[in-house]
């Protein structure tokens, strides 16, 4: 029965936002990004074909001899260091990078919308405590919060990098998401939600959070590109991902020492990274305009 | 009453911040397996009584959160704590601070000339191509690590031009420090210049600027002093955010221009895996990030009489 009741009220009140994200996706600021990024995604899931694209796919596959040299005809993007070919690890590094990226993100949502939530609905004393806790983590630079974790974590992966990251990401979006839900919390929709006789978990999940929820995901769309920054800061200081992973932090870490000799090690790792992560920041930057009211005039 | 009030609660909070903080960054240097005393001995293995007398004078035979109180103790008191190869940690970094706050100031006062520069300037000619160009190529320059630009100009402007010196601190300053300060800035740009914009273009459309405009006013002064007045609050916040984390940041830069300042330090600690040094500098950077926080608050309502309730 409350069903009835209860199905128009969101949908109306997300109508009332699609509209402006509508004419956003129309933007060249929009479709550019975002065919990049499908791309990017697309190379990051299938990289086999795009690395044989030039006929030399195996990033594996290397020869001494060839230690740091230039492109040629097959190898577009010359030889690295071990002599394997360039281009084939810089595709296949692809996965690497997008999924710290894509994980720490989704990890550091996920606590920021629960603590942020809890924090926001529920006020008093759980509230203070909470926003303590986030001021606790917020009081670290990520860079050096996670050097004093990842220095003493064993086994460096994707999966532990991303963890250590998200530890010192969530509190930014926490704050965020608990700044918007108590706006909404005192909403009519929400007290008429309330007056209903609806459980608590039914008014969060139904009303609370799709109404709150979209200044969240614009920063969670840029921290996306800023993590890929991150991990390969990280990998550089020798405390991120290690070999035998594939990289492009890796690959950025070691091209650096041999700049001078070989600077196409450097150069096409960093024209990938740099172009996943400005799509990425564009990306989310045009949907910030599009969300932001005070823009629209 | 009501403003000192605010400062107890507000420093309140920062200690709750500092302690935890603290014990997080202790814990996992410190709480996870691997036993630094054997380690000591190398190859040769140590002798019982051996292991047993440096766990004392370490005070590594008391539990955990004890560790940490006398740890907290010695902060107190200025003591970062020993080296395993007793090394005080706060003599080790008392020579490299000046190099770091010289280091983090230079890239600070460049991102404030430079980055309010450019917000004013997008912000006035804006929709404009120069507004577009500031954007993307401020945009473009944080989007690529710190380290690949510190690389790259280091070729570049010290290898290959021999403008600026390629590594070390014997030239002085500003000749040592031009290069790594500049790439540190860049980084920061991005930011400063789009708060500036975003504010300076609030504060055109608003009814007191109108008026200023109305009654004759030079556009020179209606920029220079009603408009930036306004307009710089929140620039002036984050980039007093920023120092904090500037001096934090250095880590890398300081590791490729082999600038010997604590963030060197760290790198360094973090390579020969010297836990005490670790916790040390990470502390010691915290604490120096948390009061400039607190002075950032102080600032913000010295400059917004609104803030001050």
């Amino acid at each position: 029965m409350t069903e009835s009741f209860t199905t128009p009220v969101a949908p109306s009140l997300a109508g009332g936002r699609r509209h402006p994200l509508r004419r956003a996706v129309r933007r060249p600021g929009f479709v550019v990004p975002a065919v990049v990024i499908l791309l990017l995604t697309l190379i990051a899931v299938f990289p086999g074909p795009f690395a044989g694209l030039f006929g030399n796919g195996d990033p594996r596959v290397c020869d001494l001899g060839l230690s740091g040299a230039d492109p040629t005809g097959g190898h577009p993007f010359g030889y690295d260091l071990q002599g394997c070919d360039v281009w084939a690890n810089v595709v296949h590094g692809t996965r690497a990078s997008l999924s710290v990226g894509l994980l720490t993100t989704v990890l550091s949502m996920v606590v920021a919308i629960v603590v942020g939530t809890i924090a926001g609905m529920r006020g008093g004393i759980v509230d203070a405590a909470l926003s303590r806790l986030t001021d606790v983590f917020l009081g670290f630079p990520l860079l050096l919060g996670a050097v004093v974790v990842l220095n003493s974590a064993g086994e460096r992966s994707v999966l532990t990098v991303s963890l250590v990251l998200a530890l010192f990401g969530w509190p930014t979006m926490a704050r965020l998401v608990r700044g918007s839900v108590r706006s909404v919390r005192q909403a009519d929709f929400v007290l008429a939600a309330r007056t209903m006789g609806l459980s608590t978990w039914r008014i969060v999940t139904r009303y609370v959070l799709p109404s709150s929820l979209s200044p969240v995901f614009v920063v969670a769309t840029i921290t996306v590109g800023g993590v890929i920054v991150a991990e390969s800061s990280l990998t550089y200081l020798g405390i991120g991902l290690e070999a035998p992973a594939i990289s492009w932090g890796l690959q950025l870490a070691s091209a650096s020492s041999q700049f001078q000799n070989a600077p196409h090690l450097l150069v096409f790792p960093a024209l990938f990274l740099a172009v996943t992560v400005l799509s990425i920041i564009s990306l989310g930057d045009t949907l910030r305009a599009a969300l932001d009211p005070r823009r629209q005039q | 009453m009501k403003t000192a009030l605010a400062v107890v609660e507000r420093v309140g909070g920062l200690a709750v911040v500092f302690v935890g903080v603290t014990f997080v960054i202790y814990f996992t240097v410190f709480a996870l397996p691997g036993d630094p005393i054997r380690a000591l001995g190398g190859d040769r293995p140590l002798s019982d009584a051996v292991v047993r007398a440096l766990r004392a004078e370490y005070h590594l035979d008391e539990p955990l959160w004890q560790q940490y109180t006398r740890y907290i103790g010695g902060l107190f008191r200025g003591d970062f704590g020993t080296t395993f190869t007793g090394q005080s940690v706060g003599d080790q970094m008392a020579s490299r601070w000046p190099v770091t706050v010289t280091l983090a100031l230079s890239a600070w006062l460049l991102e404030i000339v430079v980055g309010i520069g450019l917000g004013v300037l997008s912000a006035l000619r804006r929709g404009t191509l120069v507004d577009k160009a500031i954007l993307g190529g401020t945009i473009v320059a944080s989007a690529i690590p710190v380290f690949v630009v510190g690389v790259t100009l280091q070729l570049v402007f010290a290898v290959r031009l021999d403008w600026f010196p390629v590594a070390g601190v014997t030239a002085g300053w500003p000749a040592a420090y031009a290069l790594p300060a500049i790439v540190i800035a860049l980084f920061g740009l991005a930011s400063v210049s789009r708060l500036t914009r975003a504010s300076v273009l609030e504060n055109l459309s608003s009814d007191y600027v109108r008026t200023a405009r109305a009654k004759g006013l030079a556009p020179r002064r209606v920029i220079g002093v009603h408009v930036m007045r306004n307009s710089l609050i929140p620039t002036a916040t984050f980039l007093a955010t920023d120092l904090g984390y500037l001096l934090g940041g250095t880590v890398i830069i300081e590791g490729i221009f082999n600038l010997p300042g604590v963030g060197n330090l760290l790198f360094g600690a973090i390579r020969s895996h010297e836990g005490a040094t670790v916790v040390g500098i990470s502390t010691a950077l915290i604490l120096v990030f948390l009061v400039t926080s607190l002075l950032v608050d102080a600032i913000h309502a010295l400059l917004d009489p609104r803030v001050r309730r």
